[in-house]
């Protein structure tokens, strides 16, 4: 499959604080990968360098053969907090890409449609955010980025404000959407079990100079069993990777 | 709401008024000679002022008059103040520079009351009507300048990425994102606003203006018709709380969308 991302030698400074350090990614049109680490380990930061809000100190980052200059609607990001507007109901909310690109009212109005369809949400296109529970919200968001026509979707911790009943089901229907439309998906998360469920990669990160320290492919066949042995081992060398130090005393 | 649901929240409202009312009956009955006249004769006087008939004397049928005056007074001078507070707030909420140029001197002038500026503003506006507009606009262009302010630079900063990574033009970002997002804090700087003109309409009223609700008390005063002047304070405090409920009305109708508001 064809590269659609690659990150090279990034790094990113906060006044002399290091957030990351010799970041290298490649990643193929399509993949799923999910980034992993504990907090400060650069996993946010780099995901905001790709969405264009931070600029990377030093390396470069291109997406979709470009360097990446700022925020564009080809790298959709979902927020753990939503970042819906409150001002508009579900169906505007979703709207606000496709209008902001300057497309006909017509072909608003048709994806605004496929994709409040796509995510179930018919019931509620009326709806403003406040009235919306936390799964639905996160769906709108992810709607939202799709319904923008955006390559790459970035996700940063989107399930971490769900309950957990909410979470797996989130996490089912992402990994359908995903299935079905063909979008790479840069994941972040804090929960191993999480990553090794979704990801066709499981990047690992550190912290204190925030680095990745490793690059685990997972070719569990899909929908993938939590409690088999074969994700167990996966969790064991990951939670390994992740916390070296806690093995060597248990 | 159920009808029984109803009937008890109005017999909650009313329960203190009538108590007060009652007090008031009670305190001034059999007296001939009391300075607060009883509460019938402030109703009647009511009549006499809003349709005449009764007194014929020089305020019968002039409610009308005065309240047209105040309340035109109220919406011009509000209206001025809006005009002036809502884009200057949005600069100084949204520029750097023009907040560093212009809010330490708002800070200072802000605490001084607008009542304070009476006598400047007769030197400068003259005796009457002018001077009493001038009143009024400064006193709703703080609480709508501050509100709109405070709105426009409590947008969540997320809410500007989100818009970024959607695409939008960052000249669009202003009307799409900061103008609704900082609308439930310009209203509420505009009902403040509207609230203060009401108040400061009467204070503006009392010196050197023929007509308007202001006025009408302080010639009562001169004639020592106190019936009169609890007229007029009932009347304006209904014109305040009508203005009010207006701009309620409206405002949930705006910001159906936020939960303090909707």
């Amino acid at each position: 499959m064809a590269e659609i991302i690659r990150i090279e030698r990034v790094a990113k400074q906060f006044g002399a604080f290091t957030a990351l350090e010799g970041a290298e990614l490649r990643v193929a049109e399509g993949e799923f990968i999910c980034l992993i680490g504990p907090s400060g380990c650069g996993k946010s930061t780099l995901l905001r360098i790709l969405a264009g809000f931070e600029q990377a100190s030093d390396g470069y980052v291109f997406v979709g053969g470009r360097e990446v200059a700022g925020p564009g609607p080809d790298r959709g990001m979902v927020f753990q907090d939503y970042g819906l507007f409150p001002w508009l109901n579900v169906r505007q909310n979703i709207g606000f890409g496709p209008q902001a690109r300057g497309l006909k009212k017509a072909e608003i109005t048709e994806i605004v449609d496929r994709f409040i369809a796509m995510v179930g949400l018919a019931d509620f296109a009326d709806r403003f955010p406040h009235q919306l529970s936390g799964g639905m919200k996160q769906r709108v968001a992810i709607a939202r980025v799709l319904a923008n026509d955006a390559r790459v979707v970035l996700m940063d911790e989107p399930f971490g404000a769900l309950d957990a009943m909410t979470r797996e089901k989130l996490q089912t229907e992402l990994l359908e959407l995903w299935a079905r439309t063909g979008l790479t998906v840069i994941f972040v998360t804090h929960a191993i079990e999480e990553a090794i469920l979704l990801s066709d990669r499981v990047v690992a990160m550190a912290a204190g100079p925030g680095r990745i320290v490793s690059d685990t492919a997972i070719t569990l066949p899909r929908p993938r069993d939590v409690s088999s042995p074969e994700f167990n081992e996966l969790r064991r060398r990951l939670n390994a990777q992740l916390h070296p130090a806690e093995m060597t005393h248990s | 709401m159920t009808a029984k649901a109803r009937l008890r929240q109005a017999v909650l409202a009313g329960f203190v008024p009538v108590l007060l009312l009652l007090g008031w009956w009670l305190a001034t009955r059999h007296q001939t000679y009391s300075l607060i006249p009883p509460p019938r004769d402030v109703a009647v006087e009511m009549v006499d002022l809003a349709v005449g008939g009764i007194n014929d004397d020089a305020f019968s049928a002039t409610l009308l008059t005065h309240l047209i005056a105040s309340a035109s007074r109220v919406y011009g001078a509000f209206l001025l103040a809006t005009a002036c507070a809502l884009p200057l707030g949005m600069l100084i909420g949204r520029i750097r520079i023009a907040r560093e140029m212009l809010d330490p001197m708002l800070q200072l002038l802000r605490p001084v009351p607008v009542t304070a500026w009476l006598p400047l503003s007769m030197i400068i506006f003259g005796l009457g009507p002018k001077s009493a507009f001038f009143l009024v606009a400064l006193g709703a262009f703080f609480p709508i300048l501050l509100n709109t302010i405070f709105g426009v630079r409590s947008v969540e900063p997320r809410l500007f990425e989100a818009a970024a990574m959607l695409g939008i033009r960052p000249a669009a970002m202003f009307t799409r994102v900061v103008l609704p997002a900082s609308l439930p804090g310009i209203f509420t700087g505009l009902r403040l606003g509207l609230g203060l003109s009401w108040v400061v309409i009467v204070v503006g009223e009392m010196t050197g203006v023929a007509t308007g609700l202001g006025a009408m008390i302080m010639d009562a005063r001169q004639l020592s018709r106190t019936e009169i002047i609890i007229d007029g304070m009932v009347v304006i405090g209904a014109a305040g709380f009508l203005s009010d409920q207006l701009v309620q009305l409206l405002g949930q109708r705006l910001l159906r969308w936020s939960p303090q508001h909707g």
